[in-house]
């Protein structure tokens, strides 16, 4: 190994002009140490007749064999630097791959020729290419590149949706953009999708897979080619390297198996850990101390082989290691562990070790949540360097080749669900079979919470606020982003399974956060910054709004919460964002929430004789930010009873096979609601629009009959909302008359439950949106007025008893009057500057 | 049959081992590291060990089959990796024949809070082991069982047609080394442990924790499982970690914590290569290890006795209850309870009692817990401390750093008896840790079910905890049922009279009645005929008919699980009318009590 880099920076074109070196280097890397884990899945391909330095064969040696009659077995088993294409194209160095190991050396070819000759060179030796593969692999060089390099060329992906692609033209061939956005860029690096690879070249997708080492460099050495030959006079820092992504090898860290061993893998997962930096020497600078003169050995396997005699004066065991003079890249450990989704239940996550190298150090976060595609490996412990006895044990970690983040879209606002939840066709058939029920609805409402009795308004309501309506962007007009996500309320008597129903939804869908207003803050539900104790940085930890983006936050006895922490909520509820000022971070997240909350009413027991605003005491400016606002209260009737004790006994009772039978599977019930999120994007229809305006006319009429306002703009959101749900509900890309229907509907319910004045019975809007009747407001300003009157009547007193008061305008007026009316009333005077109260006595002002 | 794992004579060797292990002789022939100290058990011999899974580490591959070169001989011999740590000399690490296969590795640990009763009656049925130094009576014995010798040998017969010659002297080797353990050892293991962390779930635990190495089927095991495992023992010290493996360059990427925390010395926590391990209902060990189904003999004799025993425990409880017969009743409820089913999130069968004024002198409650330990199984004394909730680890929390579960005291086995103490509970400023443990018990009692902290993020575990309060007051904790302790004892004589009920210890065959009592009757199948629900339903609409508030659909919740209760503390095995409206005449009494203490604390009723 020492004769190729005696001269510094030789790893270039010189290697076959010298043949009598790599002759004696061949047998220093038995490839047989390299491709032990895989041996089992290519011992088919093992037997060829040949020795291993005569298997290496590539469209260069291929055009050597046809300049001279026969190989030349001394010139032939030559070694290529497989982390990077040898060829320097035009000055442009190469860099090290670490990522494909540590094992760079492979016998190999060295590819002299010129980009173009090289082509014409494999055209013609095609067939003699074929059979002449890399050792251990199936892979043959000149057809793999030339393969990679057509695939470059032609590979177009009309519908392609990733951001990556975003400002291309689909409709040409898309690597060529990207190479093209290198020259300009300068960054060196190609991101190859492997689905692409796929859909183009099956059979190269799979040497990809399987021989991730080999291949990767191959495609190096084509995009280089391919790249210095079209844009000539592009200066890159080094030199093009192929980072695939997308595999579909794994998926899941927990299918891992010893058959991944050395192949391409794409896992998900979470980072937990990240190392400090580890400098690794690439290359060792060893120095003379006699004669001063240096060489450079590479590091191969983590050993450096240390030269015993001076070449130059022949001293031995005079070389030293100089550091600061020896080639170092960067490493870094990180620790992935399997994503929550990802688990079966009842299990612990597994962990895995990643290595990131060079550019890809510090690239992610703990916390982070990726996809990780790189090379599995397996390393066999030593127990102790001495001892001959080994541990059976492998150690196992993946190379990483590339990263990338799963929820980095969160940064572009418009984009749809981050999760991309992918569904198998049978799935998907079995999910629009169900769909295509004319009582979808119905059967869905009702498998939600089935042990949970009836309130199927109530049931069908939350159906709604999981689907959600469909997210508008209006920031070009200045109003910016329409609330998609539908809020519900939940009040009424404790003991009416209202917890149960929030940890049902909890547990139903992927982004659910459950908190109990007792013991959340206002931190607590926000974000907070702490100060890592590892890293010393500050770090921005979110809050259980901000951790439900895309998903509903629970939150329980919601009357329990502190002021402050409630208003934390407004901003929320309404502009789905949050807004941070705090250690020196100012930052606004998306909290595109929707918000199931559930409150107790103040006096233990529901009042049927106050209002919704009376009863849990909250201030109605939050109300109004509730879609539906539902009581559940105890019906007392004696068929409700009948039907409820048997469900009850029945919940208790009957096998968990009969209780499947009767209900949808809480999984398909996920699928279908994680389907129609993602895919189902309904729009309102001409008669949808007029059927809203008809019904929101229709409420403001109600009201005005009496003279009040019966319905606001908010309420008319609300319909719209609920409506496009519904749309979704069905699988419906349009919103329709039914789905308006549908809403109107479950919007009047709701609001028949919760808006109801108790005085006159009529259905009060303006109970949520100021907290008080309209009928009661009316009250409260005739008993002023006749209190003002009463202490008009009365002359000049300047102060009077507050009871006195209270007792003469009794007995002067015809209804009854409470003292908290009066109180009222007291205060309405308050506020006009006519009197004021000071304890026990009335004081005028005027 | 030598050509490695296909030949499937390791599926058969498996299949031999599990078949001998079904028949209860050999079960008990089996010496158990539970009873029998590690020093004095064989390395590489079969043990079992009765265990909790707390903590799965990750997958790791290792060498299935190998081969290894004798450099004397030349010759190459392929040797089979698994049930076993280290590999022999000289392997040949380019060998083609390699098989890489897949283990995964549990650490376990002795069920938390197993009560000494427990301890002491699995121990009496122990095997002493053979070793090189054992009485050479014992010795015999184990020697001239045939079935048992079979079994010990058998894996070494598999070996000897790979490995030959070598099985011999390794055995030999083994045998030494035991010896030389044994007089070096010290016999008190837990001394040595003192500073290293071996997780138990519970503070002042003792006993020996493992790593349980799983060839087959672990997606099958659940974390907090309780398991008999049988394996083969190995307490190899080179699989230990220590500061000279750091030489290795591969291996300083694992911090020194993760490597203490995943190679701990052998001579602690030993190895067991898991060959059979049978999930345990119970870890009763008066009751027949298998299933009650199995056992109709021994059903129908103790269902008989039931009501008998019933009454006597009714009385004993009674007694300690301060002559409160009402309250004994619903302790003993509580003590049979059991999740046996979940719908969607709601756990069915939970029945957490509240136990509340409580007297506080004569630490009455730590007797009554006393009382409770002498009977169940497993049980934990938590007293609800300010200091305890602010300082105590209940739910056990990911550490990255050392990349393991550290385990928390609501890490529990099923079935575990939580005696929360809030007598202990004063005035105080609760902190962050303190609220959140105490929601955790809240969410403990409300779901049976514990978010154990991943740092990241939180992930759920469901659980089967039998919760009991002890309070002067209300509970600041929900619970399913309250029931407020009314002394028959005048005050003046309850210093007196508390010393007193815990002189007359209760004879060990009337108490090994109750605990057999009490573990038999939660383990009953249950059913309700179609007539009784007809009028049980009937019943629910004729009590809201007269006041629609006096009976909300969870009140019927709990009389509901409380009838169900109420007939297997009977040894019914279905609902009768005439348990029915004792139920509800339980429930009466209960409730009519609460009236006339009504608390008007402003809480939730």
């Amino acid at each position: 190994m020492s004769s190729p880099t005696s001269t510094p920076g030789g790893r270039k074109r010189d290697r076959n002009t010298n043949p009598s070196t790599p002759s004696s280097d061949g047998p220093t890397s038995p490839p047989s140490q390299r491709r032990r884990g895989q041996d089992s899945s290519t011992g088919d391909l093992m037997p060829m007749p040949t020795s291993p330095a005569t298997d290496m064969l590539s469209p260069a040696a291929a055009q050597d064999t046809s300049l001279f009659s026969s190989p030349r077995p001394s010139v032939l088993p030559n070694e290529v630097d497989m982390s990077s294409p040898l060829i320097s194209v035009r000055g442009t160095p190469a860099r090290q791959r670490a990522d494909l190991g540590s094992v760079r050396k492979a016998p190999q070819v060295d590819l002299q020729s010129e980009p173009a000759g090289a082509d014409g060179a494999v055209a013609s030796e095609s067939n003699a290419g074929q059979r002449l593969v890399i050792w251990g692999t199936d892979v043959n060089v000149g057809t793999c590149k030339e393969k990679f390099q057509r695939f470059l060329q032609r590979f177009i992906d009309p519908t392609s949706t990733e951001d990556e692609n975003a400002g291309l033209d689909l409709n040409e061939p898309l690597y060529m953009q990207k190479l093209e956005e290198i020259s300009v860029v300068g960054d060196p690096v190609l991101n190859v999708n492997c689905l692409h690879v796929q859909s183009f070249d099956a059979e190269l997708y799979r040497q990809l897979i399987c021989y991730p080492q080999e291949v990767i460099p191959t495609f190096d050495m084509a995009v280089n080619e391919l790249f210095f030959e079209r844009f000539p006079d592009s200066i890159l820092e080094y030199q093009i390297q192929v980072r695939p992504y997308n595999a579909l090898k794994t998926r899941n860290m927990r299918s891992l198996n010893p058959e991944d061993i050395d192949q391409l893998i794409t896992i998900s997962g979470m980072v937990i850990r990240t190392s400090q930096l580890i400098p690794e020497m690439q290359e060792a600078f060893f120095q003379c101390h006699v004669c001063a003169y240096s060489t450079r050995v590479e590091v191969d396997r983590g050993r450096i082989a240390e030269p015993a005699v001076c070449r130059h004066c022949n001293t031995t065991h005079s070389l030293a290691l100089v550091h600061n003079r020896s080639a170092f890249s960067d490493k870094q450990m990180v620790k992935i562990q399997e994503s929550p989704e990802d688990m079966p239940a009842g299990q612990t996550p597994h962990t895995t070790v990643v290595y990131a190298h060079n550019d890809l150090v510090d690239k992610v976060q703990p916390g982070d949540r990726v996809n990780i595609t790189g090379i599995y490996r397996a390393v066999p412990m030593r127990v102790n360097p001495r001892q001959s006895n080994v541990k059976s044990v492998y150690k196992t970690h993946i190379d990483a080749i590339h990263f990338r983040k799963t929820d980095e879209k969160r940064l572009h606002g418009l984009d749809e669900d981050a999760e991309q939840k992918l569904f198998t066709e049978d799935r998907v058939q079995t999910l629009k079979e169900l769909a295509a029920k004319p009582d979808v609805y119905e059967r869905l409402s009702s498998a939600l919470a089935p042990s949970i009795y009836e309130h199927e308004d109530i049931k069908k309501g939350i159906l709604l606020q999981l689907f959600g309506g469909t997210r508008k962007d209006f920031s070009q007009t200045g109003r910016g982003h329409f609330r998609a996500e539908v809020n519900i309320l939940l009040c009424g008597d404790p003991g009416t399974s209202k917890s149960q129903l929030l940890q049902y939804v909890y547990n139903l869908v992927p982004r659910g956060q459950y908190t109990s207003g007792k013991g959340s803050s206002a931190v607590g539900l926000t974000a907070y910054v702490m100060k890592d104790p590892e890293t010393r940085q500050l770090v921005l930890q979110t809050g259980a709004l901000v951790l439900s983006d895309n998903g509903i936050c629970c939150i329980d006895e919601f009357d329990k919460m502190s002021d402050n922490t409630r208003s934390v909520l407004h901003e929320v509820m309404e502009q789905q964002t949050l807004s941070i000022a705090k250690a020196g971070i100012i930052c606004q997240l998306n909290a595109r929430t929707a918000v199931l909350a559930a409150a107790n009413p103040v006096e233990s027991q529901w009042n049927p004789k106050k209002t919704t605003i009376e009863n849990i005491q909250l201030p109605h400016t939050l109300l109004s930010r509730f879609d539906l606002i539902f009581l559940m209260l105890d019906p007392q009737d004696e068929a409700y009873d009948r039907r409820l004790a048997h469900h009850l006994v029945s919940l208790y009772y009957q096998s968990e096979e009969q209780m499947e039978e009767e209900f949808l599977d809480m999984a398909v019930l996920r699928d279908y609601i994680a389907y129609a999120r993602t895919y189902i994007n309904p729009r309102l229809s001409e008669e949808a629009s007029q059927a809203l305006i008809e019904a929101y006319v229709d409420m403001r009429k109600i009201g005005s009959g009496r003279g009040m306002v019966s319905a606001y703009p908010r309420q008319l959101e609300s319909l719209i909302r609920l409506a496009e749900a519904h749309a979704k509900v069905r699988f419906s890309e349009k919103v329709e008359t039914i789905d308006v229907e549908e809403a109107k509907r479950l919007h009047r319910e709701a609001l028949k439950q919760s808006a109801t004045d108790p005085r006159t019975g009529f259905v009060d809007i303006s109970i949520l949106t100021t907290g008080m009747s309209a009928t009661a407001r009316k009250r409260k300003e005739e008993v002023a007025q006749a209190l003002k009157k009463l202490i008009q009547s009365k002359g000049k007193t300047p102060a009077m008893k507050y009871q006195q008061l209270l007792e003469d305008l009794r007995g002067q007026s015809e209804t009854a009057i409470t003292r908290e009316l009066f109180d009222e009333a007291l205060r309405a005077l308050a506020d006009e500057d006519y009197l004021t109260v000071t304890g026990k006595t009335v004081r005028l002002l005027a | 049959n030598n050509n490695g794992a296909d030949s499937g004579w390791e599926a058969k060797a498996v299949e031999f081992f599990k078949d001998h292990l079904k028949e209860k002789e050999a079960r008990t022939l089996v010496p158990s590291l539970n009873d029998v100290p590690l020093h004095y058990l064989k390395p590489n011999s079969l043990v079992k060990f009765r265990c909790l899974i707390q903590d799965m580490f990750d997958p790791e591959f290792y060498m299935g089959v190998y081969e290894t070169v004798d450099p004397r001989l030349k010759a190459k011999v392929l040797r089979c990796g698994k049930y076993r740590d280290v590999t022999e000399c000289g392997v040949d690490f380019n060998s083609r024949n390699t098989v890489t296969a897949e283990r995964q590795t549990f650490y376990c640990v002795p069920v938390p809070g197993e009560n000494t009763w427990v301890k002491d009656i699995s121990s009496q049925a122990r095997v002493v082991p053979s070793t090189s130094y054992a009485p050479s009576r014992q010795k015999r014995s184990y020697e001239e069982d045939d079935d048992m010798d079979d079994m010990d040998t058998q894996p070494q017969k598999q070996r000897e047609t790979h490995g030959g010659s070598q099985t011999h002297s390794e055995q030999h080797h083994g045998n030494g080394d035991c010896k030389r353990q044994e007089t070096e050892a010290p016999s008190n293991q837990t001394a040595s442990a003192s500073h290293l962390d071996l997780n138990f779930p519970l503070p002042g635990e003792k006993g020996p924790s493992c790593l349980v190495k799983v060839y087959q089927d672990w997606d099958g095991f659940k974390l907090n499982d309780v398991l008999e495992v049988f394996g083969i023992l190995s307490v190899n010290h080179t699989t230990s970690y220590s500061s000279s493996s750091l030489l290795d360059p591969a291996d300083s990427m694992e911090t020194a914590e993760e490597q203490r925390v995943h190679c701990p010395p052998a001579s602690l926590v030993p190895r067991l290569h898991m060959l059979y391990a049978k999930p345990l209902p119970h870890n009763n060990p008066l009751l027949p290890p298998t299933g009650l189904e199995d056992n109709s003999a021994f059903l129908s004799s103790t269902l008989s006795e039931m009501a008998s025993v019933r009454a006597e425990l009714l009385a004993y409880f009674t007694h300690v209850l301060l002559g409160d017969a009402l309250a004994a009743e619903y302790l003993i409820l509580h003590l049979i309870s059991t999740v046996y089913a979940r719908r969607d999130v709601l756990p069915l069968g939970k029945f957490t009692l509240n136990l509340s004024g409580c007297p506080t002198a004569a630490s009455y409650t730590e007797r009554l817990y006393q009382i409770i330990q002498q009977l169940v199984p497993s049980s934990f004394y938590l007293p609800m401390s300010l200091q305890n909730m602010n300082q105590m680890r209940l739910v056990p929390k990911k550490d990255y750093v050392a990349n393991r579960l550290v385990s928390g005291a609501l890490q529990l086995a099923r079935n575990t008896s939580l005696f929360l103490d809030e007598t202990q509970l004063e005035q105080g400023q609760l902190d962050t840790t303190g609220v959140r443990n105490v929601t955790a018990l809240g969410n403990l009692i409300s779901w049976q079910k514990v978010d154990y902290d991943f740092n990241y993020h939180q992930m759920e575990f469901p659980c089967n905890i039998n919760v009991v309060i002890a309070s002067e007051g209300r509970s600041l904790l929900p619970s399913d049922c309250q029931i407020r302790l009314q002394s028959q004892v005048a005050p003046a004589h309850m210093d007196e009279y508390l010393s007193a009920v815990h002189m007359h210890p209760q004879a060990s065959s009337q108490l090994n009645k109750f605990r057999m009592y009490l573990s038999v009757a939660r383990q009953l199948d249950y059913s309700i005929s179609d007539e009784v629900t007809k009028s049980v339903e009937d019943d629910f609409v004729d009590m809201r008919k007269d006041d629609p508030q006096s009976v909300s659909a969870e009140d019927f919740h709990r009389l509901l699980v409380v009838a169900r209760l109420l007939s297997l503390s009977l040894g019914q095995t279905s609902l009768s009318t005439d348990t029915w409206s004792r139920a509800k005449h339980l429930d009466m009494l209960r409730t009519s009590r609460m009236e006339q203490h009504k608390c008007v604390n402003g809480n939730e009723p």
